[in-house]
């Protein structure tokens, strides 16, 4: 049976207008439009497009709430196999919008989205490990490039097909990890790896190191007396019993837990879970890693001004960076919001 | 993390043992702690000099947060 893809496009892939059209609300259309007609045909043999979603790029971002409204009730009414967005080549706001939809329809409703972008395009950054983001070019020169590369993809989740590892299946990486069997045990691929190094030989490493981007340092704290302080750790200290269930290595989530109450992380009512170190010193005082106790004395002593009510914590084995960055952007948010001025985090 | 919520615009500071890898992330503040299992701590200690030393790290995470950086600075 063929399988059923929905295709979202921009005003201008839309071929509804330009800039001017930017603003427009989202429209169904139940035939494929501008580049979903030659996806259509690539994915003849085995697929269709059922329909066309379009949206202005300046719609989506400033009214993205409504927007996703339109989009998920199409999706839920047609239940497509798989969802197709873009190319959205170096468009920023058509990035945005491609990551922001796909982002919510993987995860709410599971169904895999294929998308395809510049690589410095801003909306790259924003997909949250749920789409499969096919690297294109910076402009739609590159139209013709980059539909088959979709389309392949496409194919396979369409019918229901796991996809390999990005460099085999041809997608950016998401950033995630995933364990597979080997012929040779790991201290033997090591050591070959190192003696390769030694001599100078080329060799591939087997899990890239990830480039880190630098940020601004956040200006200093002017009264430290005033300022309200939170304390973060990823040292898996957990209330005993783990009732969030975090993991204890690649964690999957984070936990917050309202300490304002107490004076201390104590043996008695917190544990960790964290998998990668003896956890016996840590249980016996849990504020040996997150020290909520000094946190609380200075607040007595009047050095800071509050202990920020809640206290952050997840595990740092073994997590991905993507995890990583998403965890570090919702408590982010979170304090921001709560007006907190300076943040303790500690690790493992 | 420590960066995510740096993004923010709140001035964080990063007590860990692993130094080299918080760095090579580019954290902005960095205190560098006691050990692994016991980051702010240390067991072999008497209760009061662990108390001590613990409130000397925190001391470190203070002032580094009241301290402008213009890069990687550790405390």
């Amino acid at each position: 049976m063929n399988f059923k893809a929905i295709y979202y496009v921009n005003q201008f892939f839309g071929q509804i207008g330009g800039e001017d059209k930017a603003g427009m609300e989202p429209m169904f259309k139940e035939e494929a439009i501008g580049p979903a007609m030659g996806f259509n045909t690539l994915i003849k043999e085995e697929g269709q497009v059922i329909g066309t979603i379009i949206c202005g790029d300046n719609y989506f971002n400033e009214n993205k709430e409504d927007a996703m409204e339109f989009i998920m009730d199409i999706v839920k009414k047609h239940n497509p196999d798989v969802l197709i967005a873009g190319p959205a080549f170096n468009a920023g706001r058509y990035g945005m919008a491609c990551a922001g939809l796909a982002n919510e329809v993987n995860e709410k409703l599971g169904i895999p989205v294929v998308t395809g972008m510049y690589i410095e395009n801003p909306g790259l950054d924003a997909v949250n490990g749920t789409a499969y983001v096919v690297e294109v070019s910076d402009s739609a020169a590159g139209m013709r490039e980059a539909l088959p590369k979709m389309a392949k993809l496409a194919i396979k989740l369409g019918k229901g097909e796991e996809l390999g590892k990005p460099d085999v299946e041809g997608y950016l990486p998401q950033g995630k990890r995933l364990t597979v069997f080997s012929d040779k045990r790991g201290s033997k691929r090591a050591v070959e790896m190192l003696i390769k190094r030694f001599k100078n030989e080329e060799f591939t490493t087997e899990l890239p190191m990830s480039v880190f981007d630098k940020v601004e340092p956040a200006p200093a704290i002017k009264d430290l007396s005033k300022a309200t302080i939170a304390l973060v750790t990823s040292g898996g200290m957990v209330p005993i019993g783990n009732p969030d269930r975090i993991q204890s290595a690649s964690a999957q989530k984070w936990g917050k837990y309202n300490v304002a109450n107490i004076d201390a992380l104590k043996g008695n009512d917190f544990c960790t879970i964290h998998g990668g170190f003896d956890p016996v010193y840590a249980n016996e005082v849990p504020d040996r890693v997150a020290p909520l106790d000094l946190l609380k004395q200075n607040e007595k002593d009047g050095v800071i001004g509050k202990v920020y009510d809640y206290f952050y914590t997840t595990t740092g084995t073994g997590t991905s960076v993507g995890k990583s960055v998403t965890f570090g952007k919702e408590i982010g948010q979170e304090l921001k919001d709560a007006g907190v001025d300076g943040v303790i985090v500690t690790s493992t | 993390m420590v960066k995510e919520i740096e993004r923010y615009g709140i001035p964080v500071v990063h007590m860990s043992t692993i130094t080299t890898i918080s760095e090579a992330v580019g954290a902005n503040r960095i205190v560098p702690t006691v050990a692994i299992p016991y980051p702010v701590g240390n067991p072999s200690l008497s209760e009061a000099v662990e108390l001590d030393l613990r409130t000397k790290l925190v001391k470190r995470a203070l002032t580094a947060l009241t301290t402008d950086v213009s890069e990687v600075t550790q405390f």
